[in-house]
């Protein structure tokens, strides 16, 4: 019996299933390869096409009319940080309090369906979020400003600061909860000095991924911030970004505008690889690793 | 038929930690052998390194010569696919293909060999269920039931049904029953005793009553080393070693 | 009553992790079945006021439900701007294929049909893409390149959109229409996929722009669900004598393909909600054309083209039930994917073995 079965069956592993298998795996490095490329060819781009046109009046000036020569972006990039400002002014204690909400009382079906709804909050297309704010804000208020690209950039950041505030939360032992309410300290406070300081690190680094995440968003700031050629520090005013600048500056037919959106890409790109290296360091030195 | 296996100076490493050194033993065909020890002694790594499952482990690595039949494991142009055909593996936790049913689950072996006849498919899939006497428990439910929708017990036959089914000449079992109850243990210790007639079978316990049950022969592993290999009997009545005299009388472990 | 929460918070299920654990993925997995240990025994404590417990507890309670009302903030925002043209146009305007904001045309068809077909472009590219590089991070590469390997791969989802629309439009359109547009066109013409014009831009280029975003998030899950599998399924193939590809296939595919879909479909969710690349190099043109050098238009590129040139309330009411389309449209793409993933990330290895 045993014998019969032997002779059908193939003694050496067959020629086909080593073949298969030695395709796929290198199909696999192909991939990989594949996926490499654009990324590098995006950053090389942005670094050959970019670096001739960043310099000093570049960082300072505001932008000049077609045809004229020099000029910058610097109003934009100030109205970038201000934007970006309002946003994590917003986003960060909504988020982190939410958070707190689902790793230490939300451990229930309600608590899931907070979970939930961060997720599909997270999901909601950039654009929409933008379109709503246009109507709770900008129409409200009569006027773009750089407020209302805030409050857009802030809702984006809220869902991705409550899910990394909960992970890195439950990631602390319930162990050192106990050492702290075990020597009478109320909970609350247990929970913002104790359990939120062990695991800062990794609450930051969630905060940080939400705002690089948040930091090139052009879509919902087409009708917030709605952008502005010149120098503007008023929040209520209609304010310049980069990300809205590039946009601008990238469908526009002239060749010297071409290569001041190359600029401002660079510019944002150091800024945002900036901010993400930032968060790799936090996340291999600090206690709670896996963050990023 | 079971073939007979041959060990000589096998060394294993986790990393840079040596987990055995020098082993070299020798089985005959179609017995049962029982490898005993502390936990932490080898045991496990010893059968992994029969069938080549240590150096799916990363940083694992191995030296020395095994032979299966007239198989050299360890040998150029050995492929590893090919040693693992022969020489069946059951495992300590029941691992079952969740997302097979319990008729895929045994022919999972047989079709990833390319075996496409139905008929024959059928047959050995009857026959192992048979061998690891589970076919009367899921004869109804064999091509509808997830594998993972049985009990432990089961689960463990199945698992034991499925390395059958590629007619392996020796079978390997990492403390197949430990994560079992008593009456599926029991189960269990029958089958590997049936089992004898058609493979050669090498078990690893921590249960020492279980190993004088079903092994002719024993070996005490402690600390990496091979202590004492002689028929299951000497070994528990007059060990040849002081330590193994003081694990078997429960002095250490 | 600072008691009663205590005993509450102790006897709650939650997963542990140590902080040194050089693999919180993994172990996280482990102990995540694991209950916490009998509450220890109660100890004196000075009395903690209870009412500022309460307080912190209710303001962490308001953040998190106002997650919620930003939600349906959003959703009323959308139906109350969008009622004229809802009431106006009923079920009609998404059959609609005329868009002549002119002549007070709206009909949503060309639009969605533009951001189904880019998404779907973009989805057979990356699929395959993300999943090789899964494995090839998980399985092939050396153990200390694989998380340089993942972070750079996880970049491309760093880089944003306008950028990738920057690129698109003075690189990949132009490499397409030179380079690849009319390999397609002479040896694919035939499909009727690949005929008419080349100009660069248009529904390939887009879908192709898309590609190149969606395969960090195909591919992070992809490896996120692969390590959920349990080792000994691995181990369970491998002591069959399968070879390395037929124990990936049989052992961690399989068991991880429900989780791999939500994967999948959380990058489609993407797709069809990005906005700016597509915008910059699909071409704008609210067409459905068989050929996929034509130009098209998406949803998202239409709002952002369209709504603060809109100049009749029936034409922003228009715009706007598209925006709120395209929000119900992620909203059940991205709950579909979700709960894929949640399913096979909580749920099913734990229940096989439980």
């Amino acid at each position: 019996m045993a014998e019969a079965l032997q002779s059908g069956m193939p003694v050496r592993l067959s020629l086909r299933r080593r073949l298969v298998n030695r395709a796929v795996m290198a199909a696999t490095g192909v991939a990989a390869l594949l996926v490499l490329i654009p990324l590098f060819l995006i950053l090389g781009f942005l670094g050959a096409k970019g670096i001739g046109s960043v310099n000093w009046a570049f960082l300072t000036h505001t932008p000049v009319p077609v045809g004229e020569l020099g000029g910058g972006m610097a109003n934009a990039i100030v109205g970038t940080f201000m934007i970006l400002g309002i946003a994590s002014l917003i986003g960060v204690p909504w988020g982190i309090a939410g958070g707190i909400y689902l790793s230490e009382y939300g451990r229930n079906r309600f608590g899931n369906a907070i979970r939930f709804t961060a997720d599909v909050l997270n999901g909601v297309p950039s654009i929409v979020t933008g379109m709503a704010v246009y109507g709770l804000v900008v129409v409200t208020q009569g006027h773009f400003s750089a407020f209302a690209g805030g409050i857009a950039l802030g809702i984006m950041m809220i869902p991705i600061i409550v899910r990394a505030t909960e992970e890195m939360l439950l990631m602390v032992p319930q162990t050192i909860r106990e050492a702290a309410l075990g020597l009478g300290i109320p909970q609350w406070r247990t929970t913002l000095s104790v359990t939120l300081r062990t695991a800062s690190s990794g609450v930051i680094t969630g905060i940080m991924l939400a705002f690089a995440r948040v930091a090139g968003e052009t879509a919902p700031l087409l009708f917030t911030a709605f952008g502005n050629q010149f120098w503007n520090l008023k929040l209520n005013q209609p304010t310049a970004a980069l990300s809205l600048q590039v946009y601008t500056y990238a469908i526009s037919p002239y060749e010297d505008w071409h290569r001041m959106a190359w600029a401002g890409a660079l510019v944002l790109i150091v800024m945002i690889m900036g901010t993400i290296s930032v968060v790799r360091i936090i996340a291999s030195r600090g206690m709670l690793k896996g963050a990023a | 038929m079971g073939v007979g296996i041959e060990v000589r100076g096998l060394r294993a490493w986790f990393g840079a930690s040596e987990a055995l050194h020098g082993i070299s033993v020798e089985m005959r065909p179609n017995t049962v052998t029982a490898i005993i020890g502390p936990s932490g002694c080898g045991k496990s790594t010893f059968v992994r390194c029969l069938n080549r499952m240590h150096e799916t482990i990363p940083g694992a690595r191995v030296e020395g010569e095994v032979r299966i039949g007239s198989t050299d494991v360890y040998g150029n142009g050995t492929p590893a696919v090919e040693v693992r055909r022969r020489v069946g593996m059951v495992f300590q936790k029941p691992n079952p293909f969740p997302t097979m049913t319990i008729y895929d689950n045994v022919a999972a072996g047989l079709k990833l060999n390319g075996f496409r006849n139905r008929r024959e498919l059928d047959e050995t899939v009857e026959r192992s269920l048979h061998m690891a006497a589970l076919w009367d428990e899921v004869k109804d439910g064999l091509k509808k039931q997830s594998g993972a929708s049985l009990s432990g017990g089961q689960q463990q036959r199945l698992c034991i049904a499925r390395a059958l089914a590629v007619q392996p000449e020796v079978l390997l079992m990492d403390e197949p029953a430990s994560a079992l109850d008593p009456i599926s243990t029991a189960k269990i210790e029958d089958l590997i005793y049936q089992l004898k007639e058609r493979f050669t079978v090498v078990i690893v316990t921590h249960n020492m009553q279980q190993a004088a049950r079903v092994a002719e022969w024993t070996g005490f592993f402690l600390m990496g080393d091979l202590i004492e290999f002689d028929k299951t009997q000497k070994i528990f009545t007059t060990p040849g070693d002081k330590r193994t005299e003081d694990y078997i009388t429960g002095r250490f472990g | 009553m600072s008691v009663s929460l205590a005993c509450e918070l102790n006897t709650q299920k939650r997963p542990e992790l140590h902080l040194a654990d050089p693999q919180p993925n993994v172990s996280k997995l482990e102990v995540v079945a694991s209950t916490t240990p009998e509450p220890a025994p109660q100890m004196r404590r000075p009395h903690a006021s209870t009412a500022p417990d309460k307080i912190f507890k209710y303001l962490t309670v308001t953040a998190a439900l106002s997650v919620v009302a930003v939600v349906l903030l959003i959703v009323f925002e959308l139906v109350w701007h969008s009622r004229l043209a809802i009431s106006k146009f009923g079920f009609g305007f998404f059959a609609g294929s005329d868009w002549d904001p002119v002549s007070g045309e709206f009909g949503a068809l060309p639009f969605i049909y533009g951001t189904l077909v880019s998404s779907l472009i973009a989805l057979i590219i990356a699929v395959p893409l993300g999943i090789g590089v899964a494995i090839f991070i998980n399985e092939m590469c050396p153990r200390r390149l694989r998380t340089l390997l993942s972070f750079t791969v996880e970049l491309l989802a760093a880089i944003p959109s306008v950028i990738y629309g920057l690129w698109g439009i003075f690189v990949l359109v132009p490499f397409l229409r030179v380079h690849v547009d009319p390999l397609l066109k002479a040896n694919l013409g035939w499909t009727g996929l690949f005929t008419g014009p080349i100009y660069g831009i248009g529904m390939l280029a887009a879908g192709v722009i898309l590609s190149i975003m969606v395969v960090p998030f195909i591919s992070s899950i992809t490896r996120e669900v692969m390590l959920t599998v349990p080792q000994n399924q691995r181990e369970g193939v491998l002591a069959l004598g399968a070879t390395q590809w037929e124990m990936i296939r049989t052992g961690i595919l399989r068991n991880a393909r429900v989780g791999i879909t939500g994967g999948i479909i959380l990058g489609l969710g993407r797709a069809l909600g990005e906005t700016m690349a597509v915008t910059m190099v699909i071409g704008n043109r609210p067409e459905i054309a068989k050929s996929l050098f034509a130009p098209g238009y998406t949803m998202a590129s239409m709002i952002a083209n369209e709504f603060s040139e809109a100049t009749s309330q029936l034409y922003l009411s228009a715009i706007v039930e598209i925006g709120l389309a395209l929000f119900l449209l992620t909203l059940v793409v991205n709950g579909l994917a979700r709960l894929l993933v949640w399913m096979t990330t909580r749920g099913s290895p734990s229940r096989v073995y439980g």
